[in-house]
C-alpha cells in the first residue's frame, strides 16, 4: 500500500492488483458534517417537540428520557447507526458521495465505527473541528485523530460513467485506425494525465483565443507525435486539433460510433 | 499484445454486472450468507475484474472506465481479503462479565497509572489545601464547596429534614449525571491520542478536587458526612473514570509504541475493540452511578444514616474491584491454560487471543 498521488492511497492486493482509493479532502469532510449537524438539530427538535407537544416533559421519567435519547440516541448514535448501516455513510456523507473505509481497503468493523465517532470530542478541540482539520491537512492519508485511532480513512466516490463523446468526436474518417498496432501501442504509453489534457483542450475549444488556441494544439499533438510516432501519411492533411481529436477517438472512444439514421 | 477495447468491453460487461450485483446484496444484506458455489462464483469474478483492471490500465489511458473497475475491486476486495469476524451478535451478559474484566486485565499496568496519577493529583490538591486554605476558590470550581464544611453539613440535613430537594426531578438529575459522567469519560478516552498528556492532565485534575474537597472536609471535622455523601456513588464513579483513564493510556501507549516491533497501524488495530469494550463498559458503571447519585447519595442524615450509606459505598466498592480481579477468569483460564479435554476454543474470540501480548502494559 502506498500513496502516488496527494489525494488518493493506492492498495496493492496480494494477486498484486493495484487500485487508487481517492481521498476527501477537509473541506468536503466539513460540508458533510455541516448537513449531519443539521439533521441532528432538525432530529433533536422534532423529539423536543414530540415531549413538548404530548405534555410529557412534565413527568420526571420523560424528562430523563428526553435527555438521554437527545444524548445518546441523537448526538452519538446518529452517526455511529448510519455508518454501520449504510457501510461508512451518513447523510451528509451520503450527498457529498463521501465513504467512511478501513484503511486497508477492507470492511468496516463496528469498533472501527465507534472509536472514530468518539473521538470526534478531541478534534472538535479547541471548536469546530480545528484539531481534526489541522490533522487532516497535514495527513498524508487525509485522516483526522478519529481516523488515526480507528484506522479509518474517507473517501471520495466519484459517479462512475463513461463520457460522452458523440457530441465531440464526429464520425470522420480516423487515419489513425489504419494502424492497428500503432494505435494499441498509443493508448498503452499514454498516462492518463496526458490523455486528460487532450480531452480538456479539445472541450474547451472554444474558451481559447484563436491564436493561443493553434498554439497550444500544436503543442500538444507534438506531444502525441512523440509518444508514438505515426507514419507521415497518418496526419497528412489532417490538422492538429484534428490530429488530437483523432488521438482522443483512439483512447477514450469505448463504443462503436453511432450510426447516422439515413 | 493488441487490445480491441470493444471487444473486450462486449466480452467482460457481463461478469462486471454480475459482480456489481453480487456486491449489493452483500452491502444491502448484512445477514446475507453465500452457499460455496456462490463463494467460488464471487471468487471468480473478483479474479476476473481484477486481471480485466490490470488489462484496462495497461491497455488504455481514459480513465472513468478505470475508476470504475477500481471501483469495484476495491468493494470486491474488502469482501475477500476480511480476516476478521463481523460479529453482528451481542451477548451482554458476556459483554459484561466477561469480555469488560478480561479486558481491564490485559491492560492492568495502564489501570495502575491511572490511579497513580490520580493519587498523585489528590495527594497535591489536599497539601495545597492544607498549606493554604486561600486557594480554595482557586481549586474548587464548585460553589457549594467553598463554603466551610460544618456549614454545608448543617445545611444539607437541614434541607434533608425539611422537604426533598429531588422532589420530582430526581430521573432527571441522574440522566444529566449520566450524560455528563459518560461525555466526561469519553474525552479521557479520547484525549490519549494527545499522547496520553491530555489524559493524564485530566486524571490529575481530578484527583487534585478530590484531595483537596477531601482534606478541607476532614480538617474540618465533617469525615463521616464526606465518606457517606461520596462513597456510595463515588465508589463507582471514581473507577469509572479511572477505567477512561485507563482507556485513554491504552490508546495513549499504541500511539507510542515502546518496545513494539509493529507498525502504528497494526497497533491501532490490536487495540481498537479493546477501547470499545472499555468504553462501553464505563458506559454501564455511569448509568449505575447516576441512579444511586440521584435517588441515594443526596439523602443523608436523618433521612438516611451515614452508617447505612457508608457501609452501603463499602461493599459496592468490594463487589467491584471483586469484579475485576475475578470476573471471566473461567474462560481466561479454559484459553490460556487449558487441561487436556476442558480447552474450550468456540470462546476464543480474536480479543482474549490478544491477552499474551499485553502483559508489558
Amino acid at each position: 500500500m502506498n500513496q502516488t498521488r496527494t489525494n488518493s492511497l493506492t492498495i496493492q492486493t496480494p494477486e498484486g492488483v493495484s487500485f487508487a482509493l481517492l481521498l476527501a479532502g477537509p473541506v468536503t469532510r466539513f460540508m458533510a458534517w455541516l448537513i449531519d449537524l443539521l439533521a441532528v438539530i432538525g432530529a433533536s427538535i422534532v423529539l423536543f417537540m414530540i415531549f413538548a407537544s404530548t405534555g410529557l416533559l412534565i413527568f420526571d421519567f420523560m424528562r430523563a428520557l428526553f435527555i438521554i435519547l437527545s444524548y445518546f440516541a441523537i448526538n452519538l448514535g446518529y452517526t455511529i447507526a448510519l455508518e454501520w448501516y449504510w457501510h461508512g455513510q451518513t447523510l451528509g456523507k451520503r450527498l457529498f458521495q463521501l465513504r467512511v473505509m478501513d484503511a486497508q481497503g477492507l470492511q468496516l468493523q463496528p469498533s472501527q465505527i465507534v472509536i472514530r465517532n468518539l473521538l470526534r470530542l478531541v478534534d472538535f478541540l479547541p471548536g469546530f473541528y480545528l484539531l481534526g482539520g489541522v490533522t487532516c491537512l497535514i495527513n498524508r492519508n487525509a485522516q483526522r485523530l478519529g481516523d488515526v485511532a480507528a484506522n479509518t480513512i474517507v473517501i471520495r466516490i466519484p459517479r462512475v460513467s463513461e463520457p460522452d463523446l458523440e457530441k465531440l468526436l464526429s464520425d470522420k474518417f480516423n487515419s489513425l485506425k489504419m494502424y492497428p498496432h500503432l494505435e494499441a501501442r498509443l493508448r498503452q504509453q499514454v498516462t492518463p494525465a496526458e490523455a486528460g489534457i487532450a480531452l480538456r483542450a479539445i472541450l474547451r475549444r472554444d474558451e481559447l483565443e484563436p491564436r493561443a488556441r493553434v498554439s497550444l494544439y500544436r503543442e500538444i499533438a507534438d506531444h502525441f507525435k512523440h509518444i508514438v510516432p505515426f507514419p507521415p501519411e497518418a496526419f497528412d492533411g489532417v490538422s492538429d486539433e484534428q490530429y488530437i481529436r483523432n488521438i482522443i477517438d483512439v483512447l477514450f472512444r469505448t463504443k462503436p460510433p453511432r450510426k447516422e439514421l439515413s | 499484445m493488441i487490445l480491441d477495447l470493444d471487444k473486450f468491453i462486449a466480452t467482460e460487461k457481463t461478469y462486471w454486472a454480475e459482480l456489481e450485483r453480487l456486491l449489493m446484496r452483500f452491502e444491502n444484506h448484512s445477514a446475507y450468507k453465500p452457499d460455496f458455489d456462490q463463494l467460488k462464483r464471487f471468487h471468480y469474478l473478483y479474479q476476473r475484474t481484477a486481471a480485466d483492471l490490470v488489462k484496462w490500465t495497461t491497455f488504455s489511458a481514459e480513465s472513468e472506465m478505470r475508476h470504475y473497475l477500481e471501483n469495484l475491486v476495491a468493494r470486491a476486495y474488502s469482501r475477500m481479503h476480511e480476516a476478521r469476524g463481523r460479529r453482528l451478535r451481542f451477548r451482554p451478559k458476556r459483554f459484561f462479565f466477561q469480555d469488560f474484566p478480561q479486558t481491564i486485565r490485559r491492560h492492568i499496568n495502564a489501570l495502575w497509572l491511572s490511579i497513580a496519577v490520580f493519587l498523585i493529583g489528590c495527594a497535591f490538591g489536599g497539601v495545597v489545601i492544607h498549606l493554604d486554605a486561600g486557594t480554595k476558590e482557586v481549586i474548587l470550581p464548585f460553589s457549594h464547596l467553598q463554603i466551610s464544611p460544618a456549614e454545608r453539613v448543617a445545611k444539607e440535613e437541614k434541607a434533608a429534614e425539611d422537604q426533598d430537594r429531588l422532589k420530582g426531578r430526581k430521573t432527571t438529575f441522574s440522566a444529566f449525571l449520566m450524560v455528563n459522567n459518560i461525555r466526561v469519560s469519553i474525552l479521557a478516552l479520547a484525549l490519549g491520542m494527545t499522547w496520553g498528556i491530555g489524559t493524564l492532565i485530566m486524571l490529575f485534575y481530578n484527583g487534585v478536587i478530590l484531595g483537596a474537597v477531601s482534606l478541607d472536609y476532614v480538617l474540618g471535622g465533617q469525615t463521616k458526612f464526606l465518606i457517606g455523601w461520596l462513597l456510595p456513588h463515588g465508589s463507582i464513579e471514581i473507577p469509572a473514570i479511572l477505567l477512561a483513564g485507563q482507556a485513554g493510556l491504552v490508546l495513549a501507549k499504541a500511539l507510542i509504541g515502546w518496545g513494539q516491533s509493529i507498525t502504528l497501524r497494526d497497533r491501532l488495530r490490536k487495540i481498537v475493540n479493546d477501547l470499545m469494550i472499555l468504553i462501553f463498559g464505563i458506559a454501564i458503571l455511569l448509568v449505575w452511578a447516576g441512579l444511586i447519585e440521584a435517588f441515594f447519595s443526596q439523602y443523608h442524615e436523618p433521612v438516611i444514616p451515614y452508617e447505612v450509606k457508608i457501609g452501603f459505598g463499602t461493599v459496592q466498592l468490594i463487589l467491584l474491584i471483586a469484579f475485576i480481579r475475578w470476573a471471566g477468569r473461567k474462560t481466561e483460564k479454559e484459553i490460556f491454560h487449558p487441561k487436556g479435554r476442558n480447552f474450550k476454543n468456540s470462546e476464543i474470540t480474536p480479543v482474549t487471543l490478544d491477552h499474551k501480548d499485553s502483559k508489558f502494559f
